[in-house]
């Protein structure tokens, strides 16, 4: 194997080795980025025209929506990983990533419901993309029930690499399903808003701070939730060796 | 193959209980709807199509836990898993085998209960068409999500979590025939895009629902 292949962290122990060496500078980015990218964005930029102050919730909103699809992806590769190559810390790691996914999505419905209410006048509205991100979230739920209704570690993880597989397909087709879906129901009405046409610099550049924040947090988040994932399944088999001996 | 598909259809038909109960259930859904919603017969007929699509993907969601547990408490799975057949075209079998006993008579069904829902006149024909060109595909990603669930003891919940996000393609282009058919419109996208929905969940999913049934067996 080639020295500096990234396959060698397949390892356990130089993952937990290389990832707790790395942690602490990962952990300490992450917080200054979201530190400068909120304060920066929540209390030295202009209100916007059209929505006032409450233009200021993009700085969670985008960026946790942005995670909330890149987590599943992330997922999606890591369970592709785990199925072709049986790398283990590849399955621990989208077993990891998915509960920090749901939160992302969570926490974008959530802002975009408070952010909706003032602008739209509604909490909630039937729109495509509110809508698949809902779809997503119950897909995350799916996912990470199946990890914890099933006991073998290795059965939980081949049964839940084919349903991120599958789900990923689906979850597409949702979403192109929903965008036909809405359309019928009312033509051309859309609340969604492009976020590229509506950001001047001013929010552009504090929105590129937060976001770096959110990627490099899922980075450690992920990172240290699949060291703590190593470590039980390490106790796990202690223990039933320990049962075996006496 | 033929063999497979005759003993899973006859145990459907004389074990009791699998086939009428999705089509009671299906009933007993649609006569409570009007129930929650009120008399009124000019708001039932504007959702009739969706209340019918929606109780016979529940209907059909109740029966999903019976296409493969059975089989597994009593063997029949790991006699199947050592038999020539390849472990795709037995679960595409089940799947059809269960479209057969579930799907079919809920396509047979619906029109009479639209009647009881006031369905307008031109829906009843796109109701039957959905329906028959969506319910294929309800069978066979739900036989994906039992192949999945099939080791666990309370599996009946989880496969409910696991298999309602994967149909809701299904629903929304099979309900929206529906609905279009009902009020006159043209049908032909969505159903051209449920039917592609049933033949790709057809032709692929197999392959997902036996990789997960040798896991299980493992």
């Amino acid at each position: 194997m080639n020295h500096m292949s990234i396959w060698k962290y397949a390892n356990p122990k130089l993952f937990l080795q290389t990832s707790e060496r790395v942690l602490p500078a990962l952990w300490g980015l992450a917080f200054a980025c979201l530190a400068i990218g909120l304060v920066w964005g929540f209390f030295l930029t202009p209100d916007a025209e059209r929505f006032q102050s409450t233009v200021k919730i993009i700085y969670l909103h985008v960026p946790s929506a942005l995670m909330a699809i890149n987590a599943w992806i992330m997922m999606l590769v890591a369970s592709v990983i785990w199925i072709v190559r049986r790398h283990h810390v590849s399955a621990l790691a989208a077993r990891a990533a998915a509960p920090v996914g749901a939160v992302m999505t969570l926490i974008a419905l959530v802002t975009g419901a408070i952010w909706g209410q003032p602008m739209w006048g509604t909490w909630w509205a039937w729109d495509p993309r509110l809508t698949s991100f809902l779809i997503l979230f119950l897909f995350y739920l799916g996912y990470i029930a199946l990890w914890e209704a099933i006991d073998n570690p290795d059965t939980a993880a081949d049964l839940t690499g084919v349903l991120c597989l599958v789900g990923s397909v689906f979850a597409l087709l949702s979403r192109y399903a929903v965008n036909f879906w809405n359309q019928g129901l009312h033509q051309g009405a859309s609340l969604s808003l492009d976020e590229k046409e509506n950001v001047h610099d001013v929010f552009y550049f504090p929105l590129l701070v937060c976001i770096a924040g959110f990627v490099l947090l899922f980075i450690a988040l992920v990172l240290y939730r699949t060291g703590t994932e190593i470590r039980a399944r390490r106790i796990k088999a202690l223990m039933a060796r320990e049962r075996a001996g006496a | 193959m033929r063999a497979l598909l005759l003993r899973d259809l006859r145990l459907a038909l004389r074990a009791g209980g699998g086939f009428g109960l999705g089509l009671a259930f299906f009933l007993i859904v649609t006569v409570l709807v009007p129930f929650s919603v009120g008399p009124n017969s000019d708001l039932l007929a504007v959702i009739a199509p969706g209340i019918l699509w929606l109780a016979a993907l529940l209907a059909c969601l109740l029966s999903l836990d019976r296409i493969l547990a059975l089989d597994w408490e009593d063997g029949s799975l790991d006699l199947l898993a050592t038999s020539p057949l390849p472990m795709e075209a037995a679960v595409a079998i089940k799947a059809l085998a269960h479209w057969l006993t579930t799907g079919l008579p809920l396509v047979a069904a619906a029109p009479v209960l639209g009647v009881l829902l006031n369905l307008p006149a031109p829906g009843y024909l796109w109701l039957v068409i959905s329906l028959a060109a969506g319910t294929p595909a309800l069978s066979v990603i739900g036989t994906f999500g039992a192949a999945l669930t099939v080791g666990l003891k309370r599996g009946g919940l989880l496969l409910s979590l696991l298999v309602l996000p994967l149909y809701v393609p299904t629903l929304i282009f099979g309900a929206e025939v529906a609905r279009r058919g009902a009020e006159g419109m043209a049908v032909s996208t969505p159903l051209l895009l449920l039917a592609g929905i049933t033949l790709g969940a057809a032709a692929l999913l197999p392959f997902a629902s036996a990789a997960a049934l040798r896991v299980n067996l493992r």
